[in-house]
């Protein structure tokens, strides 16, 4: 069974050698897989450098877009009227894609990382934000009667059941916000950087070394692929209480 | 811990509320003339100018059709919600904020998933004023309490599992003693066995049966279930359709302790029979 996902990758890179080869592509349009290896091995000190720094700056972003998001997302999910009342503002913001953003950050901070791990920020707090307010603001009210019925206060029951009700919802937002992190940093390294795989795959474009970018693209997709990985893990062993279902059926 | 029980019935069956508030002598829960209205249409009344009056250490029970108020009865006594008019006094203090000495189980377990079951036994202590602040000491004392109850309704051993692992009677056991843990004086039951099927129901009713015995506890139930109230309460309240008042208090005098046999005896058949028939009068 999990032998399954290796062996179709595994079947496409071979389909698509055999289309190179088939249909005599040229190189410059796109190598095949055994010229993107060779170039791997080739430029591997560039990759690897600018791999590293894609992934810092990444992890930097979507770190500073955890703490801001949790934080955020508990003011909003706390109040229905602040709930209310910055959603459509947050709807707004999201909405313009961060590609334009990044020439703004380009002028206050200068070409360089700081760019790159603020767009990574603000492209991945979003989901962070909506999942956790969503968490605390959808409580069952059962849930909450038992307690109310007690005596306790709101944030006595945001403490004990809101927030851990949520977990859920935030582990679950992480595998979205790792992802768009990784986009923020890549497009600001296209666009305004001096270090990166954007950046770098910009500069073999411009030198028409085409194996070179495509095997930036296979560096990219393995970052990726590696983050949402561990981001899944993660939230399996945090939240595995949610993955079952709360009332089980019937035992005899 | 638990006062004696000052039980006092009304010797005959039948009685208006208005004699029977007259007669209740020490009443520990005390509903008068109270009203709520979801809003300002007439539809929208949950209860009408509802009196009732409980005594100390009394199992209690309330029937009605569907939709004629019990819950929200529930929630104004345990002071999840407040009346326009009218007034509610338990244990001689008026009810204007959520009582503490009061348990509530409702038909949906509610566990929480996170937590395992010994848990969230504890969980009221957290909040409950004299044990939160014990709870940290005395750890140890709560957690043997908690394993006593489990003990008593049938769950020993259960409590390192999560509730999610038990199944729906075990769980609705678990809500039980998580409603008793800090020995509230009134326990508040609303409709808590209707989930389930009727051998688990019947068990249950034994074991609530016993806990009530062994305790000491008020106890108000509300429920839909005519043969659930007369094996449990010693009174039964009949409740009109929407807006909610007492028609009917019916007491049951059946001889205590009572076997599960008793449900098909002809005395306790004829007591569902006239509950059934006030209820159809006030379906109608």
């Amino acid at each position: 069974m999990k032998l399954s996902p290796w062996l179709y990758t595994v079947g496409m890179f071979l389909f698509w050698e055999a289309a190179c080869w088939l249909f005599s592509i040229p190189v410059y349009f796109l190598p095949s897989p055994t010229v993107i290896l060779h170039a791997f091995s080739e430029f591997r000190i560039a990759l690897w450098e600018n791999s590293i720094q894609t992934l810092w700056t990444t992890l930097a972003g979507f770190g500073i877009a955890i703490v801001f998001g949790m934080i955020l997302g508990l003011i909003i999910g706390w109040s229905k009227n602040i709930y209310n009342g910055i959603y459509p503002i947050m709807v707004g913001f999201n909405s313009v894609p961060k590609v334009a953003v990044v020439p703004i950050l380009v002028l206050w901070f200068g070409i360089g990382w700081i760019p790159a791990v603020l767009t990574a920020f603000l492209i991945s707090f979003f989901p962070i934000v909506v999942n956790v307010a969503t968490g605390l603001a959808t409580i069952e009210p059962e849930m909450e009667d038992v307690l109310r019925a007690l005596g306790a206060n709101k944030f006595e029951i945001n403490m004990k059941v809101g927030i851990p009700r949520s977990l859920p919802y935030f582990f679950g937002s992480l595998k979205i916000a790792i992802t768009l992190a990784f986009v923020g940093s890549v497009i600001s390294e296209s666009v305004a950087a001096n270090k990166g795989i954007g950046h770098m795959m910009l500069i073999a474009q411009a030198n028409f070394e085409v194996p070179l970018v495509f095997a930036g693209l296979i560096a990219l997709a393995v970052e990726g692929i590696g983050m949402y990985a561990i981001m899944a893990f993660i939230e399996k062993r945090m939240t595995g209480w949610a993955h079952r279902s709360d009332f089980s059926t019937q035992q005899v | 811990m638990y006062l004696q029980r000052t039980t006092f019935h009304p010797k005959q069956t039948g009685l208006s509320t208005e004699e029977s508030v007259k007669i209740c002598v020490n009443p520990f829960v005390e509903i008068e003339n109270v009203t709520l209205s979801y809003s300002e249409e007439i539809r929208d009344t949950a209860v009408q100018e509802l009196s009732m009056s409980i005594s100390e250490g009394e199992f209690c029970a309330v029937v009605g059709p569907s939709g004629c108020g019990k819950s929200t009865l529930m929630k104004l006594v345990t002071g999840l919600l407040f009346p326009q008019t009218g007034e509610i006094r338990v244990d001689g203090r008026k009810v204007n904020s959520a009582l503490k000495i009061a348990g509530m189980a409702f038909q949906n377990p509610v566990m929480l998933p996170w937590r395992k079951t010994l848990e969230n036994l504890l969980l009221p202590l957290e909040i409950v004023s004299p044990h939160r602040e014990r709870l940290r000491r005395e750890k140890q004392t709560y957690v043997k309490q908690a394993q006593e109850l489990l003990k008593t309704v049938g769950l020993e051993g259960c409590g390192d599992q999560y509730p999610w692992e038990l199944s729906g009677g075990m769980q609705q056991r678990a809500s039980l003693c998580r409603a008793l843990i800090h020995e509230p004086k009134l326990l508040m039951l609303d409709e808590p066995f209707a989930a389930l099927d009727s051998f688990t129901r019947e068990e249950l009713w034994c074991v609530m049966r016993d806990l009530w015995q062994k305790k000491g506890f008020t106890v108000i139930l509300v429920t839909h279930d005519l043969p659930e109230a007369v094996f449990l309460a010693d009174r039964i309240f009949v409740m009109s359709s929407r807006p909610g008042r007492i028609l009917v208090e019916r007491k049951v005098d059946l001889p205590r302790p009572r076997e599960l046999d008793l449900c098909f005896t002809p005395e306790f058949t004829s007591i569902v029979h006239e509950l059934r028939g006030h209820i159809s009068e006030a379906r109608a």
